[in-house]
């Protein structure tokens, strides 16, 4: 064997997987799960395993049916698909700019959804879908203006941090100046919103996410190998026969769709676009866009930090954003200052 | 019939023109190399060959068709390219890397037959890095890794390679080193080769096709170096003073700059 991995070949599939991305995913898998059953089964009112898989299968009793189908299933769920989003967005921007600091939220994309919604809630004091609707209209067009200002003969990845930089400055100037325009209760409102967290979510929030996310990530994972050969250079992709331009809009569209939708779901949740996919990088150790393991990182940080802000600071209700942020920012920088000291961090 | 020739190129950056009414033909089985001052286009011309530029006018042929006709995945199954400057992706390891020159050949559902573990088994074998195959790219020194890019070029199975100044950021033992690989393959494997280089005299050395590059000029000379080489063409090229003697090891031409003319010190002060 002369070139690492395991192999799976029929006679009309083949397929090549790193060992060790195989057992790191597998094992983010079952710490989803994991943290899923804590979940649902701890809490104010505890359920036994029988008692949540009952009710799982429809055949639960009332109260417990509840608890779990109502309260903290979906709230599990909508968790897992942001993640899911978020992190695939952020890996597969990082990917394209070949840089860490590029994630959505860095890119402005997340800021211009912020001032969608605020000026829903300011302008026509709309409802929760219709805040939503206008996070994600505000998103992608900010994703839009940054990518046209980023545009010469193509998109470069340096141009294309710094132009969003920009942006999601201004994006933020606007939001703030916004609020302090609106009345004091639609101030509360986009202030709460800013603040993002998945208190509430229900079915609804698992249905939108869950169809952007059934869409997109079939589609990341397809470019997943394009945009490996693109961190190579543009000549070198172009050279294997990558559209390299092409690809490269899709990418970045798919990415803003899932950053658009999981903000308009769970508003700016901090840091986790960023973290999930350099830990999920580090984890693996090999190279390639790394996009499942990525997002496999990306939902157990995201219910890892909810478990956390909904048990440890009861009955405060703390935004998960805060909780990726401390979880993830930690993490990554033990992770770092271990490779450093091991002198093998690039 | 050649499988690769350019007609009425005119090739531009912008605005700005850099060279304009090229016609080259490639040879089949030739080893081409391109030659000229800096500023003359030769990268430049290499580029459209690869579809890399889009010429302003006229065009490429690639087996008779517009190179642009073609799927990009079509093209990269024909004709490889070594680009001056890669992106090493961290934490890859050769055998990887010269695994990603498979791409064109693969499809979803078919990532890595067996076919394709030959010939990248095989292209490093050519390449001398087999034995390299479960290092870190990063690991390896400059020649080294020179030869794991132009593995996975040839993992590509194209007749036609194109390199793009395969020998910069080399030293002289890993340029040799390297062009000697060039013309192995080339006279062993029957690949059709076409590389942008510096040094004159590598290029009279291993090229069996040169094509000579001036500023504003394009193209003033192609064919067999030992034909067209002379110390007029050389000075008319590069404004160089030279003889053009026989490469002692070869008898390929070798291009011999004359020697300073001295102005004596005292004469040129009291010329003052």
């Amino acid at each position: 064997m002369k070139v690492r991995g395991r192999v799976v070949r029929t006679r009309h599939v083949s397929f090549r997987f790193a060992d060790r991305t195989v057992l790191v995913s597998l094992a983010l898998l079952l710490a989803v799960i994991g943290v899923g059953l804590v979940t649902l089964t701890s809490g104010d009112f505890e359920l036994t395993v029988a008692e949540v898989a009952n009710s799982l299968i429809g055949r639960g009793d009332g109260a417990s049916d509840f608890i779990v189908l109502t309260l903290r299933l979906p709230r599990l769920l909508t968790g897992i698909l942001v993640g899911i989003a978020l992190a695939v967005s952020g890996g597969i921007l990082q990917g394209l700019s070949g840089n860490p600091l590029a994630s959505p939220d860095i890119l402005g994309f997340v800021q211009g959804s912020a001032t969608g919604a605020i000026l829903v809630i300011v302008l026509v004091d709309g409802g929760m879908a219709e805040v939503g609707a206008g996070a994600l209209v505000g998103g992608v067009a900010t994703s839009v203006v940054v990518y046209l200002l980023a545009f010469k003969q193509g998109v470069q990845g340096f141009r294309l941090i710094l132009i969003g930089i920009g942006v999601s400055f201004i994006m933020l100037s606007l939001n703030q100046y916004l609020i302090t325009r609106a009345s004091l209760s639609d101030a509360i409102a986009a202030q709460a919103w800013q603040v993002g967290g998945l208190n509430g979510r229900g079915w609804d929030h698992v249905r939108v996410v869950g169809s952007a996310v059934a869409v997109l990530l079939p589609l990341a994972l397809y470019f997943g190998r394009r945009l490996a050969l693109l961190e190579m250079g543009d000549a070198t992709a172009r050279g294997l026969g990558v559209d390299a331009e092409r690809t490269r809009f899709a990418l970045i569209a798919i990415s803003v769709g899932l950053a658009a939708v999981a903000t308009a779901a769970a508003g700016p949740v901090s840091f986790l676009a960023l973290a999930a996919p350099q830990l999920a990088r580090r984890l693996t150790g090999s190279a390639g866009a790394g996009l499942v393991p990525a997002a496999l990182m990306g939902a157990l940080l995201l219910v890892a930090g909810d478990l956390a802000v909904q048990r440890l600071f009861s009955p405060a209700q703390l935004p998960v954003g805060i909780a990726t942020g401390a979880i993830g920012g930690l993490y990554l920088i033990w992770l770092l200052a271990h490779e450093w000291r091991r002198g093998i961090a690039r | 019939m050649t499988r690769l020739r350019a007609e009425g190129l005119t090739l531009a950056y912008d605005e700005r023109t850099v060279a304009e009414g090229l016609g080259v033909v490639i040879p089949d089985g030739s080893f081409t190399v391109i030659v000229g001052p800096n500023a003359c286009g030769k990268s430049t011309l290499l580029k459209a060959l690869a579809r890399m530029l889009k010429p302003t006018s006229g065009a490429v042929y690639l087996d008779g068709e517009v190179i642009t006709t073609y799927r990009s995945k079509e093209v990269a199954r024909r004709l490889g390219l070594l680009p001056q400057t890669s992106i090493a992706p961290g934490g890859i390891t050769v055998g990887e890397l010269v695994a990603r020159g498979r791409y064109p050949h693969q499809r979803l559902l078919k990532q890595w037959s067996v076919r394709d573990e030959e010939v990248v088994t095989e292209a490093m074998r050519l390449t001398n890095v087999l034995d390299l195959a479960g290092r870190m790219l990063d690991e390896l020194s400059g020649g080294q890794r020179q030869r794991v890019w132009l593995a996975m070029v040839l993992a590509q199975e194209t007749a036609i390679l194109l390199l793009d100044e395969p020998t910069t950021f080399l030293d002289i033992a890993h340029q040799i080193e390297v062009l000697d690989l060039c013309a192995d393959l080339h006279e062993e494997n029957g690949h059709t080769l076409v590389a942008v280089l510096h040094d004159l005299n590598q290029a009279c050395r291993y090229a069996t096709h040169l094509i000579a590059m001036k500023p504003g000029e394009g193209i003033v000379a192609q064919g067999d170096p030992s034909e067209i080489v002379t110390a007029d063409l050389v000075e008319d090229v590069f404004g160089l003073p030279c003889r053009v003697v026989p490469d002692p090891e070869t008898g390929t031409p070798l291009i011999v700059p004359l020697k300073r003319q001295r102005v004596p010190v005292a004469e040129s002060l009291t010329a003052l």
